[in-house]
């Protein structure tokens, strides 16, 4: 079996006369952190989508597993093992986190048409749910609804979620976006432990975690890769110095 | 027993308290009046599955409540007249059974809901509202000109239909049997709430794209949803033409529709017992003030609209509310 869990191949798409995927080629290994940065608006959150199938690309094609997934909407390429986290957190307010996460296990596991038997009795559910938010670190705030979660455990929320989609892979859209140092450093903490479950395409701005996690860093300006390398290649990569990090990096 | 489901108890058995105290201090009317506050109840407790749980606000679960109806009078009238409903492709016969009405109107109004559901749910929002009104106004205006059953007029049937074992014109029996129905579909929606299913709705409902990120389609959850959400209301409109011996387009157009949501938004939106506390002020209000006035529904509209501004949650959030004070 290949090495290659994510295949992103000639991807381009265009709004207009904005294009804002111009010709991607990217993969996905076993085991690794691959990091995604680029400034604002260079068209990450549109290759997310892409690869979620949020948005349907105009040309290029993306395979996960060796299978092409092109025509597939996004439940379908859930199921298959794609857990994606959101830019800005998206869970279900009125639940709980531990109805959250339980939500996430009945996607992935199936058997949504059951309509008699009560869901919080049903240990099919809550037991991986309630596993999948230890790991995050949650175990202790199952019962608080979502809305009343701290931001930083929000983020720890989403990453119980995406672990009880059995994951294949991980597209994590700045899971470290509005955290406060400490709660940065945790998250930092969880995600490493994470590559073992499954490969992370992570998207971030928080440039201390994305040296110190990733293996590998791709850099995006306006819709195209300009590099892709270790984390020392890209520090020393004179033409993202210059457009992303800045002379002084 | 939870707080919540104590209050949706005590809302259900002030209902029934009423009926039994009418019968007992001879006031048959009022046992009628309680009847049709369950029956109208229970089709807002079928609506209450698809807006207040599902978050879809159908503008035309009339045309549900009408088919029920329909089919309750088709069926019966010709039982009376002793010739078939049809002769194609077989042979269905008339029936003035409510057992074997009741399955019929509900497949009927299923039927019609998988239909109309398929197609409405394309849109979403402001488009879904008049999706839904449109499909009800095309029954409504087909019910009119439909005249081997009565067109404009309605179509009357003079025995009310019989059920093993009971008298259905005693009107006590009658309540009896509206009601254990109003309780039947209080009970399957609190489980389907709760289920694996009602999970999926309800969070469909809040955040559509989580839903979809988490590998489950919500048209699937939502059609379902609104299918059986218009069975229970078929129900209620074959009560309703029992009740009444009668059915009219009327059953089917959009004041109807707008009542039934009226009930649910003044009893509590996504709230168990939130239609039958709907429909009993409903009712009462009805009663109260149409004596006064036959401007009474201006009242109703400032009633609700003070619900909408301050009580979201309906009588029932009020009442919750008020419980947790004590």
């Amino acid at each position: 079996m290949s090495d290659v869990i994510l295949d992103i191949r000639g991807l381009e798409k265009s709004f207009g006369a904005l294009k804002a995927t111009d010709g991607v080629t990217l993969d996905l290994r076993r085991g690794e952190i691959h990091a995604l940065i680029g400034p604002n608006g260079a068209g990450k959150s549109t290759l997310i989508k892409q690869i979620t199938g949020e948005i349907r690309q105009d040309a290029g094609t993306v395979s996960f597993e060796g299978q092409a997934i092109d025509a597939l909407d996004p439940a379908a390429r859930a199921r298959l093992g794609l857990a994606r986290s959101f830019q800005v957190s998206s869970i279900v307010p009125e639940f709980t986190a531990l109805e959250n996460t339980m939500l996430a296990v009945l996607g992935a596991g199936g058997g949504v048409f059951r309509f008699l038997r009560p869901a919080l009795a049903d240990r099919g559910l809550t037991d991986p749910a309630r596993f999948h938010l230890e790991q995050a670190g949650l175990a202790l705030r199952e019962r608080v609804p979502a809305s009343a979660l701290s931001h930083g455990e929000r983020r720890r929320l989403e990453i119980a979620m995406a672990l009880a989609m059995r994951p294949r892979a991980f597209l994590l859209d700045e899971p470290m976006a509005g955290m406060g140092a400490e709660g940065a450093k945790d998250l930092t903490v969880i995600l490493s432990d994470l590559r073992g479950e499954a490969p992370i395409l992570l998207v971030e701005h928080d440039m201390d975690a994305v040296f110190a996690l990733a293996d590998r860093i791709s850099v995006l300006v306006y819709g195209r890769i300009i590099a892709t390398g270790s984390v020392e290649e890209i520090r020393a990569n004179p033409e993202v110095r210059r457009t992303y990090l800045g002379e002084d990096a | 027993m939870g707080r919540d489901a104590a209050l949706n108890t005590a809302v259900f058995a002030a209902l029934v308290a009423v009926a039994f105290g009418a019968h007992v201090y001879g006031a048959p009317y009022v046992v009628t009046l309680a009847t049709k506050a369950a029956i109208l109840a229970l089709a807002g407790v079928g609506l209450n599955l698809a807006l207040g749980y599902g978050g879809m606000v159908s503008f035309g679960h009339a045309v549900f409540f009408g088919i029920g109806g329909y089919v309750t009078g088709i069926f019966a009238s010709h039982a009376a007249a002793g010739t078939p409903v049809t002769t194609f492709p077989f042979t269905i016969a008339g029936s003035a059974e409510m057992l074997g009405i009741w399955p019929m109107a509900m497949v009927v109004t299923a039927l019609a809901a998988v239909v109309i559901g398929a197609l409405s749910l394309r849109t979403t929002g402001v488009y879904f509202i008049m999706v839904t009104l449109a499909f009800a106004q095309m029954v409504y205006y087909f019910a009119i000109s439909w005249r081997a059953y009565g067109g404009e007029d309605g179509l009357s049937f003079y025995v009310r239909n019989s059920f093993p074992g009971l008298n259905t014109f005693a009107p006590l029996q009658f309540f009896a049997i509206s009601a254990v129905l109003l309780a039947m579909a209080m009970a399957f929606s609190a489980l389907v709430t709760r289920s694996r299913f009602g999970l999926a709705l309800q969070a469909a409902r809040a955040n559509r794209q989580r839903v979809m990120a988490s590998g489950i389609r919500p048209f699937a959850l939502q059609l379902t949803a609104f299918v059986l959400s218009a069975a229970i209301v078929g129900l209620a409109g074959a009560l309703y033409a029992d009740l009444n011996r009668f059915v009219s387009p009327a059953m089917l157009s959009w004041h109807m529709s707008g009542e039934i949501m009226v009930f649910v938004i003044l009893g509590g939106v996504g709230r168990l017992a939130g239609p039958v506390a709907g429909a009993g002020v409903f009712i009462l209000l009805e009663q109260l003030l149409g004596g006064v006035s036959e401007y009474w529904q201006a009242l109703l509209g400032l009633l609700l609209l003070a619900i909408v501004l301050y009580a979201p949650g309906g009588i029932l959030g009020l009442l919750a509310r008020g419980m947790r004070r004590v």
